[in-house]
């Protein structure tokens, strides 16, 4: 017992045999993840957006769900963190969602601010 | 009799959160490197959410196709997103080959943690190399802080019938945001590349094979693909959006 709590003093990096961890093939696997969105984006703005195949109002929206995707990719597998303790991953993430509540308050503002500029220049 | 109670305390004593023990079993460096980079998140959504706010409120906004469409030596126009398209793959690209620094650190193999340490350096170098020229080129059409190009330069940023008032001062809210943004991220990737340089000299000098664990090697590529998660969002917000 007594060693088993040694252990995890000792043992700096926290990584245990049970543990998942990154590997070579994991690694690269990301990697063409990552790049494959991109390139869908590439197609997106170069050819399905200015030939309207996409909708206009849905191009944007795109943009920001295959963004997230990245993100999620980049710090669940680069940045470990879906190997980390699930206590710990919650203490990152869930700071994030005060962001939302920013975006959620500028954009409204910022839709005020259009409106009294056209009322105010003409 | 004895035993039995000394058991039960070790068994209380053994929950992740009754202390003596890292509950996250994370190292101490390594969960505030992790907090640092929350900080860091919410000062970069600051300035994108700005960013958004201020271009939401705009009639027009310069249109990202026609701004940026040039490869900077190469060619002047009709080009969009190639140059920086670049600018992302070099980035994923040094964030793999810290990631893969960081997997050889785990098999404690000095020298492959030399070898893509040095290719990770190499990538934060050639991405600043690209984004002087990003810069200069923009500079050079007349963009800078509290600076816009002249009224026909400005035209062509525009799609048809944006009268010219509207398109200075969206312009010049374009021109300090993006430099604002790009410059302090640039600022991140510069720091990054040092602190790259300062932990390879480290890992040569054997100062994390004498302590056993190439966890500094793994707290740095926490920053080090924080910045490419930011570059991900800069690269959405103003290159494609």
């Amino acid at each position: 017992m007594s060693s088993e709590i040694t252990n995890v003093h000792t043992d700096e990096a926290g990584h245990h045999g049970e543990h998942e961890t990154m590997t070579k093939k994991r690694i690269y696997q990301v990697l063409y993840i990552l790049l494959g969105i991109t390139a869908v984006e590439f197609i997106i703005a170069l050819v399905l957006a200015p030939h309207q195949i996409v909708p206009q109002v849905l191009v944007n929206p795109i943009y920001i769900i295959l963004t997230l995707f990245k993100a999620f990719y980049i710090v669940a597998y680069f940045m470990h963190l879906k190997f980390e303790k699930i206590g710990f991953a919650l203490a990152i993430i869930l700071p994030i969602l005060f962001i939302i509540g920013l975006i959620l308050v500028l954009t409204n503002e910022s839709h005020y601010w259009i409106d009294l500029r056209k009322t105010i220049l003409g | 009799m004895s035993t039995v109670a000394t058991q039960q305390i070790d068994e209380i004593k053994s929950t992740p959160w009754s202390g003596g023990r890292s509950p996250f079993e994370a190292e101490y460096g390594k969960i505030m490197m992790w907090f640092f980079l929350l900080s860091d998140a919410f000062t970069f959504s600051s300035l994108l959410i700005s960013y958004g706010a201020l271009r939401f409120s705009s009639a027009a906004w310069p249109a990202p196709s026609l701004v940026f469409q040039s490869i900077p030596g190469m060619v002047d126009k009709g080009q969009p997103l190639v140059f920086v398209g670049l600018m992302t793959l070099i980035l994923i690209l040094s964030s793999v080959t810290m990631v893969l620094a960081v997997e050889a650190g785990h098999r404690n193999s000095k020298k492959e943690v030399v070898k893509f340490m040095i290719f990770t350096i190499i990538g934060g170098f050639m991405f600043l190399g690209c984004q002087a020229l990003e810069w200069t080129h923009l500079h050079t059409e007349g963009f800078w802080w509290g600076h816009i190009p002249n009224k026909e330069t400005l035209e062509e940023f525009f799609k048809h019938g944006v009268p010219l008032l509207q398109q200075q001062h969206s312009s010049q809210q374009f021109a300090n945001l993006f430099f604002t943004i790009t410059g302090f991220h640039g600022f991140h990737v510069f720091s990054g590349v040092i602190i790259n340089i300062i932990i390879t000299l480290n890992v040569l000098a054997g100062t994390y094979e004498r302590r056993g664990s190439y966890l500094m090697v793994e707290k740095i590529g926490l920053y080090w693909h924080f910045v490419d998660l930011v570059w991900v969002f800069v690269f959405t917000f103003f290159y494609l959006v």
